[in-house]
């Protein structure tokens, strides 16, 4: 939210908030505030408050272990926080469970590549295009006959290049090709905010082009937020309009691109370790 | 069938197979019309439901449960209370699966949201230990259910076996007891069909997700513990519609026609031999299953004295009638390792080649 509407007193000025904000899809937010949470001692996200805003691609960076995808994981939903609240769209979603925020607009691509193995591509795709349909429990009709899903499924295989192989089994892929179709899930949601787990770690070189292509396509729609956890500095410094840098669960540094790689705090929290990773 | 859900059985062999198994089926009375023949047949019918429903869970949402048993008892005491208690009536008829039904749905709905949540081994357990309660409660309310000698009960005019509508077509008396066979093989195929449907459906595409990867199935937005409980509902159902079936051609209902243990395992192996997650497993392992067991005995018999004729060594004792037990094991064992993935698998790999 921005400000701009505050509740009333009454219920029927509560009702034209709720109508505004309804009609204006601009007020999308995403806000995490003092987000933490603890796996017996050990502190994997540690009061982390920070807002994204649409039109936005955020990269998040840190050293292994930084606590990024336990990041993630609290906002999607797969793990609940300690403390700390999740805010979409002006809801406080910290108590929803993960199929109900990914309902309400959040679309995750994980980092360790999550299919349904023995399911073809076309099917794994289909099942996410199925739910950002809202199908859930419909068992009267044939699949087969729900011709506008398949067609979107196979509009979506073939936006990341893998329509050619989408009756082979998901097991079967190559490593790229699975973390491509990790990304399909995510696009065939059609969610607000995207949130890429290193989309592109262990990709060829020549499948990477293809990933980037797609998040840098979607970066042209103002009103999506993008969340982009990425290891490599020259797709964060290609693609990035902010950069966060998470560092033993803290956010340490949030800016513009230049100004963050710059910062002190970074050069020693993260690239050091970085470079030190790259040689390895 | 494949019109109906849009899943074909995917195999020449396998269709040829469905084809034969179900015009004998529907011919029985009539190709088979002695008393063992035709109760051989109404058991393959109302197991191939049975098993078809217990697929609904095992194959496609990777969920055990032992309370199939416990859902199919419900169904065929809720008949036999209703017919022993109100008379030989359509009432009664009506009344028992208008309590049985919905009793076996409303339980599997109970069991499902308490413990369908949390890991699937937790729900094997509670559905073990329902299931056992609920076998004592059975043998326990004897006042009720007749405790261990169960009820025995008289069936409606039309369905007696002294009823006779017609005499000498296709040589066969067409009597009370072609028309109840007539209802329990219309039944199960219904069941068998509509488990087809729904396993095709968008829903069924849904259950094969969880079965793959639960947790991935609900970060794309779909609430698996719902879509489980459905499913272990509608299971549930056709196991009591079965379990009615069954009891309405027995004119009994007792725990070890019902409820026991041992038929969890047979529809276990049922499945197993089949093919798990195709539902047209059911039906062949419901025909192999039933057929070996009430069929093996006989054709060692044979077999035996045919080697001892020969003068064969060894062989006549080997394969001596007393003998079908273990080689009934033998035969599960064969078949569950030469077809992992039952026969249906097996026979859809082979098509694929
Ligand atoms: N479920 C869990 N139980 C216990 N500890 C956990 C759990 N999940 C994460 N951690 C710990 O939290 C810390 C942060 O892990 P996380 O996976 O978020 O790091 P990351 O920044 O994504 O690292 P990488 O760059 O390697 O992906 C690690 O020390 C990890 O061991
Ligand atoms: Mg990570």
């Amino acid at each position: 939210m921005d400000g701009r509407v505050k509740p009333g007193h009454d219920d029927g000025e509560a009702e034209r908030v709720e109508i505004i904000l309804r009609q204006r899809p601009m007020t999308l937010s995403l806000e995490t505030r003092d987000l933490t949470i603890r796996f017996g001692g050990h502190v994997a996200v540690n009061g982390v408050s920070c807002s994204f805003r649409p039109g936005e691609l955020t990269a998040i960076v840190g050293p292994n272990g930084a606590g990024k995808t336990t990041y993630f994981n609290l906002i999607s939903g797969q793990l609940t926080a300690s403390t700390g609240e999740v805010w979409l769209a002006g809801r406080n979603i910290t108590a929803m469970s993960a199929p109900l925020r990914t309902r309400a607009g959040l679309g995750r691509a994980f980092q360790l590549t999550n299919l349904f193995p023995n399911l073809s591509v076309e099917e794994n795709v289909r099942l996410a295009v199925q739910a950002a349909a809202g199908v859930h429990y419909d068992m009267l009709r044939p699949w087969m006959r729900r011709t506008d899903l398949i067609a979107r499924a196979d509009a979506i295989l073939d936006g990341v290049a893998l329509g050619a192989r989408r009756r082979v089994a998901a097991t079967a892929l190559s490593h790229g090709d699975q973390r491509k179709l990790e990304v399909a899930l995510m696009m065939a949601l059609e969610p607000k905010v995207f949130m890429f787990d290193e989309p592109t770690a262990g990709m060829s070189v020549d499948e990477v082009p293809v990933v980037l292509d797609l998040i840098a396509r979607l970066k042209q729609d103002p009103t999506k937020i993008i969340l982009l956890v990425e290891h490599k500095m020259d797709v964060v410094r290609s693609l990035a309009d902010r950069i966060i840098v998470l560092h033993n669960g803290q956010l340490v540094a949030d800016g513009k691109p230049a100004e963050v790689i710059a910062s002190p705090v970074v050069q020693e929290a993260y690239l050091g370790v970085a470079r030190g990773k790259t040689a390895a | 069938m494949m019109i109906l859900s849009g899943d074909p059985p995917r195999s020449r062999v396998l269709s040829a197979l469905l084809i034969v198994i179900v015009a004998l089926l529907a011919l029985a009375p009539f190709l088979f019309p002695g008393a063992k023949p035709l109760n051989v047949a109404t058991k393959i019918c109302v197991f191939a439901a049975l098993v078809a429903s217990y697929d609904l869970l095992l194959g496609y949402t990777g969920t055990v449960s032992f309370a199939h048993t416990m859902f199919y008892g419900i169904g065929s005491y809720g008949i036999a209370i209703a017919l022993y208690t109100l008379g030989p009536t359509w009432t009664a008829v009506g009344a028992g699966l208008a309590c049985g039904l919905p009793l076996a749905v409303l339980l599997a709905l109970a069991i499902g949201l308490f413990s369908l949540r949390v890991q699937a081994i937790f729900f094997a357990m509670i559905t073990l230990a329902v299931a056992s309660a609920f076998l004592v409660l059975a043998s326990q309310l004897s006042g009720l259910t007749g405790g261990e000698d169960g009820r025995s009960f008289q069936l409606p005019e039309l369905l007696r076996p002294g009823t006779v509508f017609a005499k000498g077509v296709f040589g066969i008396t067409v009597s009370g007891r072609t028309l109840t066979y007539y209802i329990v093989f219309v039944g199960a195929a219904a069941m068998i069909l509509a488990l087809l449907r729904v396993v095709n459906s968008p829903f069924g595409r849904v259950l094969q997700a969880i079965r793959e990867n639960r947790f991935r199935a609900e970060a794309l937005g779909y609430r698996t513990v719902f879509h489980l409980t459905l499913a272990n509902c509608i299971a549930a159902l056709v196991a009591a519609f079965a379990g009615a079936l069954n009891a309405l051609w027995l004119r009994y209902a007792g725990p070890d026609t019902s409820l026991a243990f041992s038929i969890m395992l047979d529809i276990l192996l049922m499945v197993v031999i089949g093919g798990m997650g195709t539902i047209y497993g059911a039906i062949i392992g419901a025909v192999i299953f039933i057929l070996a067991q009430n069929y093996l005995q006989a054709l060692m018999g044979l077999a035996s004295s045919a080697a001892a004729d020969a003068g064969l060594p060894l062989l006549p004792g080997l394969l001596h009638p007393d003998r079908w037990l273990l080689w009934l094991g033998l035969l599960f064992i064969a078949s569950v390792y030469f077809f992992p993935t039952g026969v249906v698998g097996r026979l859809r790999g082979a098509a694929r080649q």
